[in-house]
């Protein structure tokens, strides 16, 4: 899509501003605060250039940011405006704008072309043809009809094919061309975007620094690298995307592609903001149980004990449940399906969240537990620094690590979890994108014949690539950050 | 024909490899030509402060080194049946080796709570080394294990051996530790700072267990300390390592009456033991250099008194001590440019500190029959099981009628055992634990006890000053923000903490204004302890407790801390309360001291009365423990 009808869109439409798109860019902001902080403080900066010093953490940081980027692209949401009516005489319209029903992103937007692909139903990555045979009539030249199983031509896809069979040499001819159109205008892009950030750091810092510091060269060579194959990547997808499907189509037709980048938002939301339910609860109460002892901490320990006594899936599939029937009762509340998907969502978020806030909570309790004991506490105590002032300036600054560990180990769990959720149909709505909902599709595909097997391969890929990337950096937060571990570096 | 030693170590050098950021491997020397020999029969002590290399010579001696350690050169020479033909331990296979340890050389370490297994009865971990090494049969092995504990002055040996670590006190675990390591029947055995974790009284008398035994079968033993006394009173032979080397070695009487090496004077002028009350300790500038950090050429020249410029050029030469100082045939070893010159600072210039302000004949804090007891349980529901598993019986004071008044600009030294209630009664005066009974009062007014309402702002005239210098600091906030956090809690005029103020904090206590923005990572532990010292300081009390403030300190940043607290006394009056159970401290530093035992005080007098002439027989059992040199 040209760039000026992109903006004239942008311009013209309605902004939407869903519920977890507000949340997940909150969380971004919170983020960017965050590496504010870090950058200013010395002792932060020096922590995190040990977790950047590992190849693999600065490899998984630049894989999740990716995926950040496309989830937060599709965290813009906005209805289209419809072509105005004629008012009977001819001429448009133009007193009343009226919206369109459909809610896009800004990353539908730009990968209209994916989106609007449609084709019948199943076809295999790169396939020209439909992957289940079809009955076509054909008349023979003697006038006699019969009635063939053939796959047929696809509609969107192999456009640049002429019409008919496609020989091999010009199938292949056309793929590798396509490829290697793909990579070299992936390294364009990219030395053009390296150039660019080049020129504009050296605008920022002044002409002395124009060549950039080497102080994290390890962090810097292996994050370029991964950018530079995130790139490549893209352009090959890109240049492919134009006359293929580079992973197929489902049931109905529908790009894969398209649908399994449309489920990053969704597993980044499901990762980050059930977190901002459990913080809240376990931090409070696991430093509280922790440092009043006593009849709090029995009560505290007593609640959660109770709740974690409950197997959390029930307790999930109770409340997801009981939401969608109130949201089936009032249809009346949104204007729209995807504000719909969105509510249940959230609903999804907040259950997670109430459901596993005891694994922190226990662990800072325990923190909490010995750090009274320190004597930089008892020192402040003995000046009379309230208990308030103690676990905000003291406690809290101390376990920060621990949280910051428990976070990003809880997104993959999180990630996975709505993957069985949405398997056993108690997950996102399903008129959403999900990796659960896509790999639940996948169930019946495997038992087809031919088999339909990448929309599971397709999201099952993207899903184990973010998870491990997670896993990773995960790791490196730990080895780095957590003050147990320090002891035997 | 000599006798041949059991163990040679001939110029071992070690080095830690570092992965660089761009691949390549850098080495930083850890040990130096480290040379001695270990005869049967003698205890030979590593001496040196923490960082110097001990530790690190006796696991390499075992080969138990970390992964990036690098043997650089040497051998380690240990006799075998054939005396001509002694195996050399960096050249046997892995193999032997673990036949070699535990067998031929084992191990004591220092903290008895963590090494031993809490999962195994100590019968079993004994019996198992037993297996291991000597083969013998059920039977034999347990009734070997029944004579080890025998032997190790374990009270009833058969229930020691069915009982689980955890049942056992401090001492007997570490009894239990050296029955473990006799297990095999070494002819060496390590002792890594075997009595550092311990009281004055367990010390003194594992100290004898492990030298009745050392003689009864012969052993050798290198025995690794950073403490003179223990030297002094139990050791044949020492060498003196400084940064990776060993700076001096020789008969005990030899280098601890007449020390050769500026480095070994200085540990010695800067014990408290030594100096006399009034003057200052001698203070040996700097701290031991970090690993990486070391000069090139002498290492000890930057710290020393009497460096000359070739000190700081060229490696120093041995030099062997010759003449009336030598006795017997161990010969008296150095490593010094200026060994036998006589110009040497031989008496280092004491400073007077500047005479005490008089006493005012209020007190300044006052303790009345204080009794602590910890609550079984603060619970929400009575805890239905406890009856199950033995109910408990009304909690026995930890803390028992103990009286204590104290003067302004005296110091009182609580002394006695661990877990006596030394730090109880500290934590009681500080308000962070309730009382049970008993009235303390602060400059006449109440503060705690039964019905007390203490005044506001009572917190600023007593403060403490913790033990561990790494524990004391809230990591995660610069030092202004540590030193202002008192006076701002109390809501003390602004003033008090402005940036100049924290300054002249800062510069009191001997630290340059710079640290104020910077993290306490950032500071060696002496330093650290200046620092804790000037937050008590901020709000100016009139009490200052000390709970064992340089007990985990250096023996030369003992006296830096030390000196600092007595010239601090003598500019504002401060009464302390002197927490410790060092006696050479207690000596030098305090007016009166009290002994507590099992939660009562049991005597109080003098310094003069209770070390001249003790009456208690605690007290008595306390004072012959302590090491000394003589």
């Amino acid at each position: 899509m040209d760039p000026i009808e992109f903006l004239h869109i942008l311009r013209n439409s309605l902004w939407v501003c869903l519920v977890t798109d507000a949340l997940l860019w909150l969380l971004f902001m919170a983020f960017l605060i965050g590496l504010g902080v870090i950058l200013r403080s010395p002792l932060q900066r020096e922590v995190w250039r040990n977790v950047f010093q590992q190849r693999l953490a600065v490899v998984s940081a630049v894989i999740l940011a990716v995926a950040a980027s496309f989830a937060l692209l599709d965290s813009i949401h906005f209805r289209q405006p419809l072509p105005a009516l004629s008012n009977g005489a001819g001429a448009p319209d133009t007193s009343q704008v009226r919206y369109a029903v459909e809610v896009n992103s800004v990353l539908d937007l730009v990968l209209t072309g994916l989106r609007d692909g449609y084709e019948k139903t199943y076809s295999a990555p790169l396939a020209v043809h439909l992957s289940a045979l079809e009955p076509i009539t054909v008349t023979l030249p003697d006038g006699s009809v019969e009635v063939r199983r053939e796959a047929l031509r696809l509609k969107v896809a192999g456009q640049a094919f002429a019409p008919g069979a496609v020989s091999d040499v010009d199938y292949w001819r056309d793929v590798v061309s396509r490829v290697a159109v793909g990579i070299l205008g992936g390294l364009a892009a990219y030395a053009g975007c390296v150039f660019v950030c080049l020129a504009l750091l050296a605008l920022i810092r002044g002409k002395h620094s124009a060549v950039v510091s080497r102080r994290h060269p390890v962090a810097r060579r292996w994050a370029m690298l991964t950018l530079g194959v995130v790139f490549v990547i893209t352009g090959v997808f890109a240049s492919l995307s134009l006359n293929f499907h580079v992973f197929g189509t489902d049931k109905v037709g529908q790009d894969v592609l398209y649908q399994v980048l449309k489920s990053l938002r969704t597993a980044l939301i499901i990762g980050l903001v059930p977190t901002l339910v459990t913080l809240p609860i376990g931090v409070i109460l696991g430093l509280a149980a922790g440092y009043f002892r006593g009849k709090v901490d029995d009560v505290i320990q007593y609640v959660y004990t109770t709740v974690s006594a409950i197997p959390g899936v029930l307790l999930i599939a109770a409340a997801v449940l009981s939401i969608q029937v109130m949201l089936d009762n009032h249809p009346e509340w949104f204007g729209t399906a995807v504000e719909r998907g969105d509510v249940r969502l959230l609903a999804l978020c907040i259950i997670l969240g109430m459901t596993s806030w005891t694994g922190i909570a226990r662990l800072l309790r325990g923190e909490s537990l010995k750090m009274r004991e320190y004597e930089y506490v008892q020192a402040a105590r003995a000046f009379g620094v309230s208990a308030g002032r103690i676990l905000l300036r003291h406690i809290l600054p101390n376990v920060f690590p621990i949280i910051l560990i428990t976070m990003v180990m809880e997104f993959s769990t999180l990630v996975l979890a709505e993957a069985v959720l949405s398997y056993i149909g108690i997950g996102v709505d399903p008129t959403m994108f999900s990796f659960g909902l896509m790999i639940n599709n996948a169930r019946m595909e495997l038992s087809r014949e031919p088999v339909v097997w990448w929309t599971l391969t397709a999201a099952f890929m993207f899903m184990v690539v973010l998870v491990l990337a997670a896993n990773i950096l995960a790791d490196a937060v730990r080895d780095a950050l957590d003050p147990r571990s320090e002891r035997q570096s | 024909m000599t006798v041949q030693p059991l163990l040679k170590v001939r110029d071992l050098s070690l080095a830690f490899a570092r992965q660089g950021m761009d691949g390549t491997t850098t080495l930083t020397d850890a040990l130096s030509n480290i040379h001695f020999d270990l005869h049967a029969g003698e205890t030979l002590a590593l001496l040196g402060e923490s960082g110097c290399g001990k530790s690190l010579t006796s696991l390499a001696l075992m080969r138990l080194l970390p992964p990036n350690a690098r043997y650089q050169s040497g051998r380690l020479l240990l006799a075998s049946d054939d005396p001509r033909r002694p195996e050399d331990l960096m050249r046997v296979s892995e193999t032997r080796m673990r036949e070699i340890r535990g067998r031929r050389m084992a191990m004591i370490f220092q903290e008895p709570a963590t090494s031993l297994n809490p999962v195994m009865r100590i019968g079993e971990q004994i019996a198992e080394v037993i297996r291991l090494h000597r083969g013998l049969d059920t039977q034999a092995t347990q009734r070997e294990v029944r004579i080890l504990l025998d032997q190790v002055g374990l009270p009833d040996p058969d229930k020691a051996a069915t009982a689980y670590p955890f049942e056992l006190s401090g001492g007997m675990k570490q009894r239990a530790m050296i029955a473990m390591a006799l297990a095999g029947d070494p002819q060496i055995l390590l002792a890594d700072e075997p009595t550092t974790a311990l009281d004055v009284t367990l010390q003194a008398q594992i100290l004898d267990l492990i030298r009745t035994l050392q003689q009864a079968r012969q052993m050798g033993v290198l025995l690794i300390t950073h403490d003179l006394a223990v030297v002094a009173s139990r050791a044949d032979r020492v060498a003196v390592m400084y940064a990776g080397q060993i700076v001096e070695s020789g008969a005990v009487s030899d280098v601890l009456h007449h020390p050769a090496h500026p480095y070994t004077r200085a540990l010695l002028a800067a014990l408290p033991e030594r100096a006399t009350r009034g003057q200052n300790l001698f203070q040996l500038p700097g701290r031991v250099p970090s690993l990486g950090q070391w000069p090139m050429a002498c290492r000890f020249a930057p710290r020393c008194a009497d460096q000359e410029p070739h000190c700081l050029l060229e490696s120093p030469p041995q030099v062997i001590i010759p003449g009336e100082f030598c006795s017997g045939p161990v010969e008296h070893q150095v490593l010094c440019w200026r060994a036998g010159d006589e110009a040497m600072t031989s008496h280092h210039e004491f400073m007077a500190v500047p005479a005490r302000p008089p006493h005012e004949a209020s007190k300044v804090l006052d303790i009345r029959d204080l009794q602590v007891t910890y609550a079984p349980g603060n619970r929400l529901w009575p805890w239905p099981f406890s009856r199950w598993f033995g109910a408990k019986s009304p909690a026995r004071p930890v803390v028992d009628g103990v009286s204590l008044t104290l003067n302004p600009g005296e110091t009182l030294a609580l002394v006695g055992e661990s877990g006596c209630g030394k730090t109880t009664t500290a934590r009681a005066v500080l308000g962070l634990q309730a009382l049970s009974g008993g009235q303390i009062s602060l400059q006449g007014m109440p503060i705690a006890g039964q019905g007390v309402r203490p005044p506001t702002g009572w917190r600023r005239n007593v403060q403490m000053v913790f033990q561990d210098p790494f524990a004391s600091l809230d990591p995660r906030q610069r030092i202004r923000a540590i030193l202002a956090e008192g006076p701002r809690a109390l809501g003390l005029a602004p003033e008090i903490y402005s940036e100049a103020a924290l300054c002249a904090l800062l510069e009191r206590v001997g630290l340059a204004a710079d640290a104020l923005d910077r993290f306490p990572h950032e500071f060696s532990g002496g330093q650290r302890q200046r620092i804790a010292i000037a937050r008590a300081l901020a709000v100016n009390p009139a009490v200052l407790i000390c709970d064992e403030p340089t007990s985990a300190l250096d023996v030369s940043v003992q006296a830096q801390i030390l000196n600092l607290l007595r010239d601090l006394q003598a500019q504002t009056g401060m009464a302390y309360l002197f927490i410790t159970h060092n006696f050479g401290v207690v000596r030098y530093l305090a007016d009166h001291v009290a002994v507590m035992q099992a939660g009562r005080i049991v005597e109080q007098g003098t310094v003069q009365q209770i070390f001249d002439d003790p009456q208690d027989a605690y007290t008595q059992s306390l004072l012959v423990s302590v090491p000394v040199i003589r």
